[in-house]
């Protein structure tokens, strides 16, 4: 074993964990805010609406998000295309963060849904007697109260998440463990930058997984 | 102010509200006690539309609540409402919990309605509590806060539905004394409570309801001296005595 050559790949390798912590948090907003509206459009009481967020959220928890990448590496052009009626040509970054938000969206939905559902009946009650319409009670009453319980595992989705990047090596995005990956096989270090890139991994997702139980903790008093 | 015509209410088998007919007159206290069961907090949520009606017509300040075509949050701005849980929001400050409405639904700016929330809290007794939070406080004063909350809209009535039932009972009286305060300031109020001494005391009438029906209704001395149905003779022998 030989790690000689990681300190002075430093840059580059942190080059990729950029692109993966770019990655993450735009995939992070984009899919909470989206599993937002699908929360409430499962929650509504308009069959129809709820009906196509169950359907969305089942189908896309029930596909692996491999496919979903690499779906969307062809699909994500062919459909702007379509839209726009011009080529634009939209890039691996792109596609796999519209593939990340839809696929996560599901996931965060369904976290959405128990927080708002766990907000007692008395407090969307309490907002209609004093006259505010539904997205004001959503807005300004129920869903901050849901967010601050959801918080934990909200962040615990989101570690899995931070884990789940490196599949955009499939459609050769150069993320954290593909620069390891590609580093490593120009230095003939293969074996030493995958170890030390699964130790990066390691101590961010399981420190901020104990992180998150200490909050948890917190939040439980 | 608030008229009952003929209100039914089913919950699938179950007939809640079977032919509510009732009047609340501008400044009058009317008191609803019954049975557990009979309907009575159901009858209240109703004024305001937090339980739909099957039949019937309610009235409220001259507005049909049950007509689709009624701006129904125009109206529950106008009429206050506290619950037997206070709901108090408990991500927001005492003072926030009061100025949240009158700021997002009246359009009032923050500088008046905190003024508004400070006087409103002096006259309920918490002036000193503004910046505390709901779970800091006793559940008499979270429930002073949530008239609090309900007057801040400058209600033309104000609907309870039991207030105390859910306090200590050294912390009822607190509340029933706010309350007795709104009602000599000539506040239209509609009170579902089991306190026969706020009754006796403050309520210009009685409403007796058993099996969603009202079965007797009369100012209190009458009421208390001398109920006519046999279900409300039987109910305030059990208040009275609870262990015969």
């Amino acid at each position: 074993m030989d790690f000689s050559q990681i300190i002075p790949s430093l840059p580059s390798l942190w080059d990729g964990m950029k692109l993966t912590l770019q990655l993450l948090v735009l995939a992070v907003a984009g899919g909470i805010a989206l599993g937002t509206v699908l929360a409430l459009a499962r929650m509504s009481s308009n069959a129809m609406l709820s009906g196509l967020a169950k359907a969305y959220v089942n189908y896309f928890r029930s596909i692996p998000l491999l496919l979903v990448i690499t779906w969307f590496y062809l699909a994500v052009p062919m459909i702007l295309n379509w839209i726009t009626g011009e080529f634009v040509a939209v890039g691996a970054f792109t596609s796999c963060l519209v593939a990340f938000v839809m696929f996560e969206a599901a996931y965060y939905c369904e976290i959405v849904r128990a927080g708002i559902q766990s907000i007692s009946k008395g407090q969307i009650n309490a907002a209609y007697a004093v006259g505010m319409t539904y997205s004001q009670a959503m807005r300004l009453i129920i869903l901050p109260q849901a967010f601050r319980k959801m918080t934990p595992l909200l962040l615990q989705q989101t570690i899995i998440l931070f884990q789940d990047t490196s599949l955009v090596y499939a459609v050769g995005l150069i993320d954290f463990l593909n620069a390891a990956r590609a580093r490593g096989d120009i230095m003939g270090q293969s074996h030493e930058f995958l170890i030390f890139a699964g130790a990066v991994y390691f101590v961010i997702s399981f420190g901020a997984s104990s992180l998150v139980k200490r909050l948890q903790k917190r939040l439980a008093v | 102010m608030i008229r009952f015509n003929n209100v039914h209410k089913w919950f699938k088998d179950l007939h809640v509200l079977n032919g509510i007919d009732l009047q609340v007159a501008q400044g009058e206290v009317v008191v609803v006690c019954g049975p557990s069961g009979s309907g009575k907090s159901t009858m209240i949520r109703t004024v305001n539309q937090l339980e739909s009606i099957n039949e019937g017509e309610i009235w409220v300040d001259g507005k049909n609540v049950a007509d689709p075509k009624t701006d129904l949050n125009a109206l529950r701005a106008e009429v206050g409402f506290v619950f037997q849980h206070f709901n108090l929001y408990p991500h927001l400050s005492v003072l926030d919990n009061i100025t949240l409405s009158p700021i997002k639904v009246k359009g009032m700016d923050k500088a008046a309605a905190d003024k508004q929330a400070v006087a409103l809290l002096e006259r309920v007794g918490l002036a000193h509590k503004k910046d505390a939070f709901p779970a800091q406080l006793s559940g008499g004063q979270q429930q002073r806060v949530a008239i609090a909350r309900g007057l801040a809209m400058e209600p033309r009535v104000m609907l309870f539905d039991e207030p105390t039932s859910a306090l200590d009972p050294e912390m009822i009286g607190e509340v029933l004394k706010v309350m007795k305060d709104l009602a000599e300031s000539g506040m239209t109020m509609m009170v579902v409570t089991h306190e026969m001494g706020f009754a006796r005391e403050v309520a210009d009438r009685v409403v007796f309801i058993d099996h969603g029906k009202i079965v007797e209704q009369a100012p209190p001395e009458e009421f208390f001296k001398n109920p006519q149905h046999e279900r409300a003779q039987q109910f305030l022998r059990q208040l009275l005595t609870p262990m015969s």
